[in-house]
Order: C-alpha cells, then structure tokens, then sequence
C-alpha cells in the first residue's frame, strides 16, 4: 500500500523483538465479542489513486460550480476570486503539515502569521484584540454570547430578528443546555431595519444584544445607536459579520461601538467548500475583556538570545489546562483558513480590500437597477453593500431558485428556504454580488428571472 | 564548554559559555538558510497591493446608509512576489509532518496524501455554495452520504452525524444528544464520569453541557477502575465518557462490561474516539456498546492539521441516540436521490437538538478523508491500525528498558506508547528531553498529558513511519535519555538550533501583547 512503509520482513523483525509471534498478539487485550475474522465486511478493498481519482471525479462531476454559472448566492457565504498564491502558501507542507504550535521553537512560521492574523481582524473589524480563529462564525457567535454572560453575570441575550436564522439556531441550540435565555424573532419584510423595536426588547437582565451588520436581508444600520441604548443598561453590544468584504466599504462595528465583533471569514481567501471548513473571526473592543475570550491567542515574546518570538498564550483560559473551568471546551482553531486569510489579506492591502469592496458595491448596485426593471420585481433595501432582497410576484422565491437552476442559473437564496414555514418571507429572494459577476451574469439573472415571473403568471391569470 | 561534560556527551557544534552559538555574527541576522523575516506591518504598505482591481470611484453614488467608511482601515500590502516570499521564510520555521517524524502522541500526525488535496480542490467540490439548489449539488451531497456510511460501518454504528466542526465539537453533539435523550424521557441527571486521563475537551464538553464532572480514578494498571465506577452509578449519572483505546496507550479492555453497568444504571456510553487509529478497521466500537462517538477526521483519516485546523468531528449514534442528532443531515431516497434535511419541523426530523453549525460541516475534509478511505479500502485500513499498533509496541519496547514505561507490563499498548520523567538528574525535566529531542531533529512527543503519570511522554509514532525512521528516533531517545539520566545540565537550554531558542511564555503571559501595533 502507497502509503505504509512498512514491508512484510520489517513487520516480522518488528514483532520478533517485541516478542509477540503475530500482530492479533498486540489486539489481545479486544475482548472476543469485538474481534472480527477479517477486513471489514461490504466496504471495498484498497484502490489505486487512478481509481480513486476517478470515483471522486465522477461525484464532483454531478455538481454545478460557481464558477461555471452566473452565480447569486451569498447568505453567510461568498465567492470571491482567491489569487493563485493564496493556495500556493497554503499547501506548503511546513503550513500544511504542522500541528498546533506547542513547541513554538519549532514553530513560528505558524505562530507569526497567527499574530499578523490577529492584527489584521482586530483591524478590521475596528477592535483591540482578535484570536486565532474559531470554527465558523455561527459558532463563534455563540462564543460571542457566551462570552458577554460571562462577562456581565446575566443571562439574557436578545437577538435581532435579522440576524442569519442559522446563526440565531445555533446560538438556540446551544442555549439550551447552559440554561441561558435567548430572545430571537424574525425578520419584518421593511426597507429599513427595526432599530427601535430591537432598542425597546434591552433591560436591566440583558447580557448583551446582538445585531448582524449588514444583516440577513442585506440592510445596513447604525449600530451605533444600538451600542448606547445597551450601554445604558449595561448589556453589551455583539456584532456579527459574515462579509468581510464590506469592511472595506463601510465603518467596522468597533468603530460603531460594538463591544465583541464576530463573524465568518470566508469570503477572504477560503472559499465556498460546500459550507467548509470556514474560519470564525472573534474580536474584543475593550483589551480588558481578553481573559474572558474563547479560543487560542497568539502574543509576542522574546527567547533566551532576546530575539523576538511568539507564543500561544492565556491558555489558562482554555480546556487542557482549566478542564470544565475553561472559557470554552473548543481545542482546535480553523488554522489553515486563519492562513488563507491572512495570505489573501496581506495580498489586498488596505488598497486592494477597498478597491475590492467598492467593485463589490459598484456591481451590486448594477445588479439591483438591472433586476429592478424586471416586472414582478420589487426591490426591498434601501441601502445594501453587495447583497440585497427582492420580493417576487406571483411565485414562492423557493421555486423560482429551482426554476433557475434548471435553466442554469444560480439565482440566489430563497428565505422561503432560511425560514421554512414563514409565508410573509416565501417570496423573498437574496441576491449577492461580487467581483467575480459579470455584466452578462446580471443581464441573464435579469432575462431568466423575467421568463421565470412570466410564465409563473401565465400560469396563474387570476393573480 | 568543549569538553565533555558528566554524560560523556559532547556537542558536534561548539556552545559557548553563555550558551550562545559561536561564530561570527551577520549583518542582517541570518544565518545561511535560516532567514529572519519581519511582520508584514513591518515590510507592507497602505498603498501596496498585489491584487490588479479597478480604481475606486471617488464619484460613484453608493446606497450605504450613510456610513462609508472615512477612517483608515490600517491595513498593509504587498505585492505578489513579497507575498510569496514572506510566506516561504516563514514556512522554513516551522516543522512539520512532510519534514519528519512527528510523534505527537494522541495527535495522530499520519502522512496526508497529496491525492487527497487534489481531490478536495475539484471545482465541484471546492466552488460549491452550501444553499446551492440541492438539484445542482447531488454529486456532493453523495459524498457527505458516502463518507457517513463508510464511518457507520467502520464503527459498527447504525447513524451518523456529519456536521460538527472537530473532535470538541463532535464531544458537544454527542454529550448534547445524550442530554436530550434524557431529558426527552423527563429524568434530568446530572452528572458525567470522566476518567482522570482524559483529554481536557471531555471535561470541559460535559461542563458545558451542564453536568457535574465527577473523575473517576484509575488502576495501577492505567485503566478505568471498573469496580469503583459501577460504585458510582446510579439514577443520577447521565453517562460516562471513555476513551478508547486510552490515553495511557491501552485499550479498555473491561469496556464492554462498563457499558452494559452503565445501559444497566440508565446512562449512557460516550467513546472519545482520539485514538480511532488503533482499531480502525479493526476493531468497531459499536460491537462494545458505544452510543455516541466522535471521530476526528483530521486523525484516523490524514486530513492535514494545517497547524491547528480545520478539523473535523462527525458523530456516530446509536439506535438509542440517533433520533437526537443534530441538523442538517443527508438523506437518500429510494429513487437514488440526495436531499438535505434542514428542518426541525418537517416529518423527516426527529426530536433533534438544534443545530451546532451554519451550513452541514467540513465538506473540504469530508473529500479528503473519503478519498483516504477509498485508498486504503477495509484491508488498507485494517492494516493501518496493525501498524501503527506495531510501530508503537517497537517504540515501547525500545524504551522500556531505560525510560520510566509505567505500563509497559499492562499488556501490548495500542498506538501510543507512554513513559514518565522517573529518575532525571540534575533538576532536569521533560520539558528538558522535548526540547533535547529538537535538536535532535525530531518534533517531540506529547509532553504532561496524560496528567496522571508524572512527566508524562506520550509517544504515537503513525503507521506512515518506517522502521528505519523509528530506529533512528529510538537512537535520538535513547541518547536524550542518558543524558537526562546523567544530569546535563545542557539540556536546560535546548533547543540551541531551532529557529528560536526557548521563548519566555511567562512574560507573554504577563503582558500579553496580542496584535502589532506601531513604534511610538
């Protein structure tokens, strides 16, 4: 087998200096009811890498890609082009190889780029101290709610009714077993978030408020008027972002005021992969708030010649030292994703992300002028960065996406499908736009989308 | 220091009296191959790029409500070429699995097949969206299905959970799913046994998840004490959580007797599944009465670490647990097609617990360890765990004799072998041997874990060595040990050829400096 060096003589000289006379002498401990007579049953023998090859190919040939459509879809998840060297560096087997870095000596390659990683989020997203990644952002946006129970001694986090119904679902889950209490809703259907409605849901036992920005439908608000009415009650204000694209283009929730700022980190040099692996950002305001921070953190040091390093640190805040006393039981970050960000960061520049960010907003203004002119279509944001909500006539926006998709367009995400059940969101559609749109994706969104209307209300002449 | 000290040992390269390399010094503080590289802050630019977009608009009406953005960002860039080049140097300070052996016990550190990465970058892998029309994602969709029925039949397990993120995540599904089935049935027990070896994630998941954490001790023979554990059991114990094989290298041999006690007291059994790669293929789980069982994907089943992630954490169940598991997951139709279940209210969900993740899981490592399993197929992966299992038991018994090997006569170990710090001179540590055994050349093995033998060293050599690697790395040991055994007092400043010597983590601690900031 291509992979075991180990040849039949080794084996045999191997098993003779242990002093065992075949290898069942090592499983000898397996009690009988768990020893088997031989390979597992109805699984396949050992294959070729051609073979393999071609039974992977064969699966990844039924699917569309992205790039092989005009493509919409964005709800938490984004196609951006990724430059070539993103994935050079991190298929290095130095990155991709390593483990965490515990041995730092050995090790920095990983550890500096954690810390230029680091500095990069906290930047971003307009805060002092961000860590080397999370899971994703939905799990990082429990952590962010668990983090400010924590903090403020309550245990009460409302929700926004725009935050992505996956992420508020997660958080509900989670909740469950802490015994925190958690107040979500659902999206209005208005052209402008209920900033005032979410203001009147914070009291005196509320943890913290948390609010996406831009949020589920696209819509952008101030959160700084958030930020002060939790204040007043000394809740705490967490903000989720699942494009990072837009901080290129609009004020970073730090600067807003937000006291933990979380998200996906996706769109940056990672990838649509299916839903993942994805890489959840975490970042802090207040540096006084780090000690109660979920997961690894990266700070910088000197060894023994007085030379400049970095180290993991604070890990007594973390499971392998404070077993069930830990901040979070999370042991691995979403390192090699963290890596990819930070290439294709580093690639983009303070320049290169707001020139991306303004060609995102550019094109999705494009779009929404385009689609709006469709009959049937009825533009819902008022403002937007590069994702937007259109209502549709006469058809569920479930079944328009599939409808388009037969016709070979990826037309974008239903909230029929976020929001199963909900009749006043069944017509409406997401629409993201990126760099990678071409002016001909839009023009055949805007021309399928109206054969798509059309027939739809040939079919129906009552409506 | 030229002379050879107490061990007889004598460094090939002379260290001087400060413990400092001699030789001259250079000007730009390389030395040859060993590059030293600033921090991007430190070398970029605010107007760099290496990204070719159009220039922005200063004219273009924007709909952003008002709140562009007017402040600098305080990012840097660089060009291509830099970007590349910061990259590389920094990758040459770092080890890793491709540059040797890497016996990081409990970590499972195999060899990651290049095919596996080809594989997962296929554009009808890679450039999929997760909310796709699932008529246009079928092809993955059967691969997330697949990966789920070879896992279910490598353990032994009727159902599987695909979409936690990794091993602590996959802990959370399956302690998270033992909780709801209590609670479902109104008993609301409150208590966890957790053996004093396990991974902290195990206490740390249970606590989380609400419960009492209650240890539950060992033998001298570094298994669960199976006597004071039924002792244990009672109306108010919700389940216990095992590792196995354990954490001390040995497979719990009494595990089957220690679930039906537990079925018996009406708990249930999770198996931390760490250490998959003793018995894969081998051994399946189910046949000793699991009913939840993570499996880190990014172990058995060679998906890369990638320096800390991404992992990832699928979750067996038994009949008992399955109706619990979380959402999303994959179904197929008798017509052959594959459809997401994602809703908690439709007539093809059970009572579920919620959701844990946004989307359905790691899909990019679902690609990588099927293609993995694919390769090996059932008699490739019956032949990893002999292997490792061998390579192990050769490490063990090429140790024993001069290391503290607490339970070397407790029976073969598994895929991991274990030693202790008994006997060190000089003040001498563990910490000593690792850093020793850097400069050896080789990543040292997993150091004070597991917290029940002192000093412990947990040696997990993979089934991707060979036999000349381990011999060269028993020579390495062996060497490090004498030394150690002798008191040189050398070893308290190893490494001495790494890229950095020992770093100072209490002052990083102390002062935490966590992101760069500019010069005053």
């Amino acid at each position: 087998m291509r992979y075991l060096p180990l040849t039949d003589t080794d084996r045999a000289d191997m098993l003779a200096k242990i002093g065992a006379s075949s290898i069942d002498d090592l499983f000898v401990d397996v009690p009988a009811v768990a020893q088997l007579d031989g390979p597992i049953h109805d699984l396949p023998m050992h294959a070729s890498e051609m073979a393999v090859e071609r039974h992977m190919k064969s699966r990844a040939g039924k699917n569309l890609a992205a790039g092989d459509a005009p493509f919409f879809l964005g709800a938490g998840a984004y196609r951006h082009h990724v430059p070539a060297s993103v994935d050079t560096v991190i298929q290095r087997g130095e990155f991709l190889t390593a483990y965490t870095p515990y041995q730092p000596e050995i090790a920095q390659g990983t550890l500096q780029m954690l810390f230029e990683f680091q500095t990069q989020v906290a930047r971003l997203y307009g805060c002092a101290v961000a860590n080397a990644s999370l899971y994703d952002g939905s799990t990082a946006c429990w952590e962010a709610v668990a983090m400010a129970t924590r903090l403020t001694r309550r245990k009460r986090a409302v929700l926004s009714g725009a935050l992505h119904p996956h992420y508020a679902q997660v958080v509900k889950t989670m909740a469950q077993f802490t015994g925190d209490d958690i107040a979500d809703a659902q999206p209005a259907i208005q052209t402008e978030p209920d900033l005032e409605g979410l203001i009147s849901r914070i009291d005196e036992e509320t943890a913290c408020v948390v609010v996406q920005y831009p949020d589920i439908l696209g819509r952008i608000s101030d959160l700084s008027k958030v930020a002060e009415a939790a204040h007043a009650k000394g809740a705490l204000l967490v903000a989720v972002n699942t494009e990072p694209v837009a901080l290129g283009a609009i004020k970073s929730p730090g600067e807003l005021g937000a006291d933990i700022v979380v998200g996906e980190g996706q769109s940056i040099g990672v990838g649509l992969q299916f839903g993942g692996p994805y890489l959840g950002l975490f970042a802090v305001r207040d540096p006084k708030h780090v000690r109660q921070m979920p997961g690894r953190l990266c700070g910088e040091t000197t060894d023994a010649e007085g030379k400049r390093g970095f180290v993991l640190t604070l890990s007594t805040r973390e499971q392998h030292i404070r077993r069930e006393k830990a901040t979070s039981n999370i042991c691995t970050n979403s390192g090699l994703c963290a890596l990819a960000f930070s290439v294709h960061m580093t690639l983009l520049g303070e320049k290169g992300i707001r020139e991306l960010a303004a060609e995102n907003h550019r094109l999705a203004c494009l779009t929404a002028d385009r689609l709006e002119r469709v009959p049937g279509v009825t533009l819902l944001n008022n403002a937007f960065f590069n994702e937007f909500t259109v209502m549709l006539d006469g058809k569920p926006a479930r079944e328009v996406v599939r409808d388009l998709a037969d016709r070979g367009v990826l037309g974008g995400v239903s909230l029929g499908r976020l929001y199963p059940g909900v009749q006043a969101l069944e017509n409406a559609l997401l629409v993201a736009v990126t760099e990678t749109t071409t002016e001909e994706d839009i023009d055949r969104l805007a021309t399928e989308l109206h054969d798509v209307l059309a027939a739809a209300q040939a079919k129906e002449p009552a409506q | 220091m030229n002379a050879p000290n107490k061990s007889g040992w004598k460094p090939a390269m002379q260290v001087s009296e400060d413990g400092l390399h001699n030789g001259p010094s250079t000007t730009t503080g390389n030395r040859a191959l060993m590059l030293e590289e600033p921090l991007i802050f430190e070398i970029g630019h605010s107007q760099t790029t290496g990204v070719d977009l159009p220039e922005i608009d200063d004219g273009a009406p924007t709909r952003l409500a008002g709140l562009e953005r007017s402040e600098p960002i305080g990012l840097v860039g660089l060009t291509e070429p830099e970007t590349v080049r910061h990259y590389t140097r920094l990758s040459r300070q770092n080890y890793g699995i491709d540059l040797g052996f890497f016996p990081l016990g409990s970590c499972t550190m195999k060899h990651n097949p290049r095919l596996n990465e080809k594989m997962a970058r296929l554009p009808g892998f890679a450039d999929i969206h997760p909310l796709a029309p699932q008529q246009s994602v079928q092809g993955a969709l059967q691969v997330i299905h697949e990966l789920g029925d070879w896992l279910c039949k490598l353990t032994g397990m009727p159902s599987v959970a695909m979409s936690p993120k990794a091993g602590a995540h996959g802990e959370l599904c399956g302690i998270l799913a033992i909780r709801a089935a209590h609670t479902a049935r109104g008993d609301a027990r409150k208590v966890v046994l957790v053996p004093e070896s396990a991974h902290g994630t195990n206490p740390a998941t249970a606590a989380f998840a609400g419960y009492e954490v209650e240890d539950i001790p060992a033998t001298a023979e570094g298994r669960v004490d199976v006597a004071k554990l039924k002792e244990r059991l009672g109306p108010d114990v919700a389940g216990v959580m095992i590792t196995n094989p354990n954490t001390c290298g040995l497979f719990e041999k009494d595990f089957r007797e220690i679930a039906d006690a537990v079925h018996d007291a009406g708990g249930y059994v999770y198996c931390d599944g760490a250490n998959f790669n003793a018995i894969v293929g081998r051994v399946r789980p189910g046949d000793l009465g699991v009913d939840a069982m993570h499996i880190n994907l990014h172990k058995t089943f060679s998906t890369p670490h990638g320096g800390g992630g991404p992992g990832s954490g699928p979750v067996v169940f038994s009949e008992a647990l399955a109706p619990y598991a979380p959402l999303p997951f994959v179904k197929k139709s008798d017509a052959g097609e594959y459809h997401l279940v994602e809703e908690e209210d439709g007539d093809e969900c059970g009572p579920t617990f919620g959701r844990m993740t946004a989307f359905h899981g790691q899909m990019g490592m679902f690609t990588r360890a099927l293609t993995y399993m694919l390769s090996h197929g059932a008699d490739g992966l019956k032949q990893v765990a002999e292997d490792a299992v061998l390579n192990a038991n050769y490490v063990l018994r090429g140790l024993e004799d001069i290391l503290h090997a607490p339970f070397a006569d407790s029976g073969p170990c598994m895929h991991e072998a274990l030693f202790g710090d008994k006997d060190f001179g000089g003040g001498l540590s563990t910490l000593d041997l690792a850093k020793a055994l850097i400069d050896e050349g080789f990543h040292p093995m997993t150091v004070y874990f597991p917290l029940v033998v002192h000093g412990a060293m947990l040696v997990e050599p993979t089934e991707t060595e060979s036999k000349a690697s381990l011999d060269q790395f028993i020579t390495a040991f062996r060497s490090v040990t004498e030394r150690a055994l002798a008191g040189d007092e050398s070893m308290k400043q190893a490494p001495y050829y790494a890229p950095r010597r020992r770093l100072d983590e209490t002052a990083a601690a102390r002062k935490p400096k966590l992101a760069w900031s500019e010069p005053e």
